[in-house]
């Protein structure tokens, strides 16, 4: 089936030429980090965790919310979701290959990755999610292949292939929970220390991941043949909404809990997000900008008219990913480290290197769905007229 | 010779798998270091007591410091960012974040103490390792293997007391005079205090408790009764960071 | 069929390519043999000569994990002997010539032991 990623109009192969520069980018940094070691990240001592880390997280997320296409469509026979459900898929592989990769650069040691697997160690969590990884890939990518592969040759998918599909769902509710146990379990990290991590997470990634669904559905009926419809992008919109509604009232309940009960080493971590600790206000102005885009967002999608608008309702989308992206692809790893367990708040400022590999590891997603699209709609005969 | 190369690989093999099996591993029995004092001994826990007190009588002393970096070729960077520090000193305030010290003796509680790995009982950091390349010995030393950590730095996300310091370079040029008795560490691994264990192993104290002579850090075995620390836990009230965490640090501060 | 001169002459570059090793030892004659010098104090490595060259790796492996995981640091050999499990204390105290010991055949295999990042190599007089 890959053939068909090898016949393409000059608008495509161009723009997997300007896809491929910025991987290229990101590799000659990766090299350079290779060679020096992460001390060419703005990462240290007190915040070790960054982008790499708050990157993979948001990922999750999005890999995640393919289930908010699968489900509805294998589990209530919602027939609407069906032209969308290999495009959930195919998002899903892409963002769990950039988590790997985010993972993957963010090691001291890279060329012992293996060692996760030679010595397992069940009582760490990042095992567990490794694992739940590797298997939602595997799902992902046998699910898409057979599906894909039964619609060309215009026959129903076989038998055996139901169980595994009804399977990814539970299992796309699991990565994005354990990676929330990676962060929540850690009693010395009070800001992910609740028992909200995992919910909110899921809230979150249910609205991201959708609201980027919707803009690929704008995009692809722009560039090609294929067009969701109407009604599925209405559809996805209210899960946007609900999804939204609630990560914001999640969002909410930590901060009541924190601030009202005022114990320094919960409300200290959102007060560094909110009005700066210690004179460090960095995060500031993103955490107010996302707090509007949500805002912004929320009056669009809840509002029937301009959700049923498409023109706004990609605007509200691209307010959801951002104001999203700001939340748990910056805020939420980073804040976990201020204060330190000592007190002590450390600037942290990605550099060139960490923001040029970051790009490169979207670029390489962003080439994966690409390619993947490519392939479903030329199955379809719904590529560019 | 097929023979012997069998036997290496087992004896390879069994070791990384850290397998008990005395059996297969006949040939290291012999072993047994004069710390453990044979297998007949009952357990041994590590402990260590801290007099700041002791410390404030000469306030700009770093012996401590100086002997435990330099055993184990601790680098030092101008960077406070990439700093590696296996003991150091921290501010009362900050090294008790949970105790409320305004009232407190302030001789003792406005000045540093010395600080480093608490050698959990219950170590959060060895509970998130995803390589085992951080564990608990049985006398209580959370170890490092330095040749297995892939620098994923989620110990340091779990240890409640900064303990931890990561490589984010060679450290190598940063050594101001290099131990050849003591490895150095390569860049992108996590390092901290092992309380010695190269020492322990051949009986001897760590260097720190070595090198003070205001006798300011006591060492000991906390199973033992009538051990020093166990004398000195008796008579006096101690500290410990965090206690509230269940940790369980086996580092006390005398107040 | 129009394509079949480039499919051969792709053939013959990638088998060109493939053969480089045997083509390139015709041409420059075989890479010598490295013959490692073996600067000693003791009659016997703490294994015989034979078993030591070939499994002094695994040997190795085997005395970095029991001295580290598991404490113990004495290393009983077959002919009852004992030693301390170290490589710059015990291996280099006895070949402290690297370059000619360990480098000779690493280099000439193309195999980078990372023992030496960490572990301090010994002095030499160069």
């Amino acid at each position: 089936m890959l053939e068909k990623a090898l016949v393409g109009s000059r608008g495509y192969w161009r723009w997997l030429m300007v896809l491929g520069a910025v991987i290229v980018l990101g590799v000659i940094a990766y090299l350079y980090q290779f060679a020096f070691g992460l001390g060419v990240t703005g990462l240290s001592r007190n915040v070790t965790w960054g982008l790499y880390i708050a990157q993979f997280t948001f990922l999750v997320g999005v890999a995640a919310s393919a289930v908010m296409v699968v489900l509805p469509y294998y589990l209530h026979d919602f027939k609407t979701f069906g032209k969308l459900t290999i495009l959930g898929e195919f998002l899903a592989i892409s963002a769990v290959t950039m988590c790997m990769l985010f993972i993957f650069v963010d090691m001291g040691q890279p060329t012992r990755v293996l060692n996760v697997m030679l010595y397992p160690t069940p009582h760490s969590l990042m095992f567990w999610d490794m694992v739940s990884l590797m298997g939602y890939l595997v799902l992902n990518t046998l699910i898409s292949h057979v599906t894909l592969d039964a619609e060309r040759n215009a026959v129903a998918p076989p038998r055996w292939i139901k169980p595994i599909i009804i399977l990814s769902i539970p299992w796309a509710v699991s990565i994005h929970t354990v990676t929330a146990f990676l962060y929540s379990g850690l009693a010395a990290r009070p800001f992910w220390m609740t028992a909200i991590l995992a919910p909110r997470f899921l809230a979150s990634a249910f609205s991201a991941g959708p609201a980027l669904l919707i803009l690929f559905c704008l995009v692809l009926r722009r560039l090609t043949r294929f067009d969701a419809g109407r009604e599925p992008i209405q559809r996805l919109a209210i899960i946007v909404t609900y999804a939204m509604l609630i990560n914001v009232f999640f969002v909410l309940m930590e901060l009541f809990t924190a601030l009202y009960s005022n114990i320094p080493e919960d409300a200290e971590h959102f007060k560094f997000l909110y009005v700066g600790l210690a004179g460090n206000a960095t995060l500031v102005p993103w955490m107010w900008a996302s707090a509007v885009l949500s805002v912004v967002a929320l009056v669009l999608l809840v509002n029937p008219k301009t959700r049923h608008n498409e023109t706004t309702l990609a605007a509200a989308c691209v307010a959801v990913f951002v104001g999203l992206w700001i939340e748990k692809g910056l805020g939420l790893i980073i804040a976990g480290f201020e204060p330190s367990p000592l007190g002590q708040v450390t600037v942290y400022t990605p550099t060139l290197p960490e923001i040029l590999i970051s790009l490169g590891i979207y670029a390489f997603g962003l080439f994966l769905i690409t390619v993947f699209y490519k392939i479903a709609l030329s199955v379809r005969g719904q590529v560019a007229a | 010779m097929g023979e012997d190369r069998r036997r290496f690989l087992k004896l390879a093999g069994l070791t990384a798998l850290c397998a008990a099996g005395k059996g297969s591993l006949v040939r290291l029995a012999g072993a047994e270091s004069p710390a453990k004092g044979g297998a007949a001994k009952k357990k041994i826990r590590w402990a260590m007591v801290v007099d700041p007190r002791k410390c404030l009588e000469k306030e700009a002393c770093t012996a401590c410091i100086d002997a435990c970096n330099h055993a184990h070729n601790v680098p030092a960077f101008d960077n406070p960012k990439h700093e590696v520090k296996w003991i150091w000193k921290e501010p009362f305030a900050d090294a008790f974040l949970d105790q409320d010290v305004r009232y407190i003796d302030q001789a003792l509680t406005t000045k540093p103490v010395f600080v480093f790995c608490n050698h959990c009982d219950n170590p959060p950091c060895v509970r998130v390792c995803p390589t085992k390349a951080t564990w608990k010995r049985e006398d209580g030393v959370v170890m490092m293997d330095w040749h297995r950590c892939i620098g994923c730095r989620y110990c340091m996300a779990a240890c409640p007391y900064g303990s931890r310091s990561f490589n984010w370079e060679d450290p190598r040029p940063h050594i101001k005079q290099v131990n050849p008795d003591f490895p150095t560490r390569t860049k992108g691994v996590v390092e901290k205090c092992t309380f010695c264990d190269e020492l322990l192993d051949k009986g001897q104290l760590p260097a720190c408790v070595t090198a003070c002579k205001e006798k300011a850090l006591t060492f000991g075995d906390l199973n033992d009764p009538d051990s020093e620390v166990r004398r000195l836990l008796r008579s006096r009230f101690a500290l410990r960071r965090k206690a509230g965490l269940g940790t369980n640090p086996e580092v006390f501060y005398l107040v | 069929m129009r394509d079949r001169a480039w499919i051969f002459i792709g053939l013959a570059a990638f088998l060109a390519l493939a053969l480089a090793p045997v083509w390139q030892s015709a041409l420059h004659g075989a890479a010598r043999k490295p013959e490692p010098k073996i600067v000693t104090k003791a009659k016997q490595c703490v294994e015989p000569t034979a078993e030591m060259r070939r499994n002094h790796m695994e040997l190795l492996n085997a005395w970095r994990d029991t001295v580290v995981r598991r404490g113990q640091r004495t290393y009983l050999a077959a002919d009852g002997k004992t030693v301390t499990m170290s490589l710059s204390g015990t291996c280099m105290s006895c070949h402290p010539n690297k370059k000619e010991f360990c480098d000779a055949c690493h280099n000439y295999l193309a195999v980078s032991p990372y023992c030496w990042e960490c572990h301090i190599e010994p002095k030499e007089k160069s």
